[in-house]
């Protein structure tokens, strides 16, 4: 039997069972207004979660194995995916706990009030950093360490061409993974954190100077932003990158400096846009009317006036700025103009580990190992939104 | 004149001249070159004469502002200049450097490929998001409601390979339904070609999706406390009905504006995804071209992606004063 017949069959006796519940819960519960009102399509979904839901455990427990001993990598797959969702879920909901009972009152209100997507996200953003700051320690060896064996498997199981020394293996030049994939959070995420640091600065810096002088210094930056925010931003940094490799020259760290530089550049023309229309608002106001007849100065203008006012919603955009440099880097780096060998980076990693990905049904855990770099620049992408978007419903008072 | 149409003519023209100074800043970036082309194109190689000889060929030892106008002229009447690429290769099988590959014969079967993954993806995801939005609408604050939420932000904050080498493991090696490599050649049947487009289309659809879905649902819910969806509630209207019949035509600006902006998006998201599937199409081309430095090129798929960007984004904006009275008739 066909998979598409087997689906439609399955389509079909859902949307019976569907009706079936909204008739059966009408008799039973003497016509309740729950099922009495229950459109037809909210029984349907009903069903189909909990048909999906029936499906998922059956298919959790299927056996790993064959009797003939080889993996069956989607079970595989999909067991490793729901420990992951299980156990990040609960240490968020852990966490959340730790943080309702211990530090300030201010901290333990917040977390009081805050969704299980925004301390997973937390959570996770504290982990990365951890990381980050404490490769060096964590990891087993240095990232740029060659190895006598290359390619060895992961798992570290000798008898299947694993090694025991590297839990993860090595690649293809024999460095070993596990230690590169920790370095990645460090050149990744810092690379990355950098370059939004920088974006911020100048973006943030001219944008106010643009909203507090006016001007033919607003007109001037503001026309140039425009233009350069028409050219989509990862081809104009694909563009850059061409002449930046070829100034830089066989000099690798010198064309990261140019990336970080080039990308921050592209990257502050948003951040440039956002500065300047928040503090547009903030310099009509009588107190900066009052600073300025004090004979205050542009720099107490700026950083004792504006920028406090201005943090709230500056904070936010830093998190999705960093969202999209991380993405963009890692992008770039996929494509291989990116951050340069020897740092360990996540999105070249990828590129070097795709093909693996071919060899699923035979070693799903060889398999997953271009999904771990990929996934680890998904999981912080996906927890800075996590956070940024319970950061934004919350000042934004959306209550609905 | 017709006040729509004088507005409509003015932002055109507006998109043409930030077209203009987009390709002045194309021009310059690619200028700030160290060496000249003359240099890149002969390599380690270059002996003065030959490197004279093909800078008097290219119009090299002209003015910047000579140069840039020749560019200019050539693009807009389809000569893009020629590949260096093609042009070193063409030399090094000795082969007759009068027949050049033009960049633009190089773009063009690549750019109509590029053309039918936007389409194929549009066609999918426009009316998957719609509709996802108008149930997220319907049934909001549900668990359906907030399940849709938060996988389409997975889905839009993950990176674009991760979310190929996703669908590659479950639908090409685990299920092999499609094919994970999509090469495509010219005659090739429709029926084969969809297919082959899909993984790739189905990748994009995840990253625009969540976009477009969630304006959809923020515009319809925004109007549903206003008084005359309460009348037609009060009417007795089933909810689907108030929503599509009623709401969605006055939440139709704000969503045809993101549907408009993703799809400018999906030109850069393109880029990635190409190179992923190894789709033939003018991003893998673009990528390839970086790598070797091949400079016409490179400026060529540029200004089309520019412009392409430029003119989906003005797009957006006439479409959003068209269907918004309140901009048509601007007091």
């Amino acid at each position: 039997m066909s998979v598409w017949l087997t689906l439609l069959i399955a389509l079909a006796a859902i949307a019976a069972g569907g009706w079936a519940l909204r008739f059966a819960g009408q008799k039973l519960t003497g016509n309740k207004p729950v099922f009495r009102d229950m459109p037809y399509a909210v029984a349907f979904g009903y069903v189909l979660g909990a048909a999906v839901l029936v499906f998922a455990v059956w298919y959790f427990f299927q056996p790993t194995m064959t009797e003939q001993g080889t993996p069956v990598a989607g079970v595989m797959f999909f067991r490793w995916a729901v420990q992951a969702f299980i156990g990040f879920a609960v240490a968020a909901y852990l966490f959340r706990l730790l943080g309702r009972h211990v530090g300030t009152a201010g901290s333990r209100k917040m977390f009081r009030q805050m969704p299980l997507t925004a301390s997973f996200g937390i959570l996770v953003i504290l982990i990365y950093a951890f990381l980050a700051v404490f490769a060096g320690v964590l990891a087993p060896y240095g990232q740029a360490e060659v190895f006598q064996q290359v390619n060895a498997l992961p798992g570290g199981n000798a008898a299947t061409g694993g090694n025991p020394d590297h839990l993860l293996g090595t690649d293809q030049i024999g460095r070993d993974l596990l230690s590169r994939l920790i370095y990645g959070a460090q050149n990744t995420v810092g690379i990355a954190f950098a370059t939004t640091c920088l974006a911020f600065f100048l973006g943030g810096s001219l944008g106010f100077l643009a909203a507090t002088l006016q001007g033919w210094f607003d007109q001037v930056l503001s026309r140039a932003v425009d233009v350069l925010m028409a050219i989509p931003s990862l081809i104009f940094a694909l563009l850059l990158m061409t002449i930046a490799s070829a100034w830089a020259g066989s000099e690798k760290w010198l064309l990261t400096v140019y990336m970080v530089i080039i990308i921050a550049v592209i990257d502050s023309t948003r951040v440039f846009r956002l500065a300047r229309a928040v503090g547009m608002n903030i310099v009509v106001m009588d107190y900066i009317e009052a600073a300025k007849l004090r004979g205050e100065g542009l720099r107490y203008l700026i950083f004792r006036e504006i920028l406090p006012n201005a943090t709230a919603p500056l904070l936010a955009e830093f998190g999705l700025r960093f969202c999209f440099v991380f993405l963009t880097i890692a992008s770039l780096s996929f494509l291989g103009v990116g951050i340069q060998p020897p740092l360990a980076d996540w999105g070249t990693m990828v590129r070097d580990l795709a093909q693996f990905i071919n060899f699923a049904a035979f070693s799903p855990l060889t398999a997953a190992l271009p999904l771990m770099a990929a996934g680890a620049i998904a999981l912080l992408t996906v927890a800075v939104n996590f956070v940024v978007d319970w950061m934004l419903y919350r000042s934004s008072g959306l209550k609905e | 004149m017709n006040p729509v149409l004088k507005i409509i003519l003015q932002r055109l023209a507006l998109g043409l001249l930030t077209l203009f100074i987009v390709s002045i800043v194309i021009f310059t970036a690619v200028n700030m070159l160290p060496g000249d082309f003359a240099e890149a194109i002969l390599g380690q190689g270059a002996t003065p004469e030959a490197v004279d000889a093909i800078r008097r060929d290219l119009g090299l030892d002209q003015h910047p502002v000579a140069r840039y106008l020749d560019w200019l002229a050539g693009a807009v009447q389809g000569d893009l200049g020629n590949s260096f690429a093609q042009a070193n290769f063409a030399s090094f099988v000795g082969a007759d450097s009068g027949v050049r590959v033009t960049v633009a014969q190089q773009i063009a079967p690549r750019f109509a490929n590029t053309m039918f993954l936007a389409g194929v993806t549009a066609a999918i995801a426009v009316p998957f998001a719609i509709t996802l939005g108008i149930l997220a609408a319907l049934y909001r604050n549900s668990v359906f409601d907030k399940a849709a939420n938060i996988t389409t932000l997975t889905s839009i904050s993950s990176p674009e390979f991760f979310l190929a080498y996703v669908l590659i493991l479950f639908l090409a090696v685990l299920n092999p339904v499609l094919p994970s490599l999509s090469n495509i050649y010219a005659d090739m049947g429709f029926g084969e070609r969809l297919q082959k487009t899909l993984l790739p289309a189905l990748t994009l659809t995840l990253v625009v999706t969540a976009h477009m879905m969630r304006m959809t649902r923020a515009a319809i819910i925004n109007l549903l406390a206003s008084p005359y969806i309460e009348m037609a509630r009060l009417k007795g209207i089933k909810p689907m009905r108030v929503i599509v019949r009623h709401a969605l035509p006055n939440a139709l600006a704000p969503i045809i504006n993101v549907i408009a902006l993703n799809l400018a998006y999906l030109i850069t998201g393109v880029v990635v995804v190409e190179v992923v599937f190894v789709y033939p199409g003018i991003g893998q081309l673009f990528v390839d071209s970086v790598k070797i430095r091949d400079i016409p090129v490179v400026q060529a798929c540029c200004l089309i992606f520019a412009a392409a960007y430029i003119l989906l984004n003005l797009t957006a904006d006439i479409l959003s004063i068209l269907s918004n009275p309140r901009l048509r008739h601007k007091k």
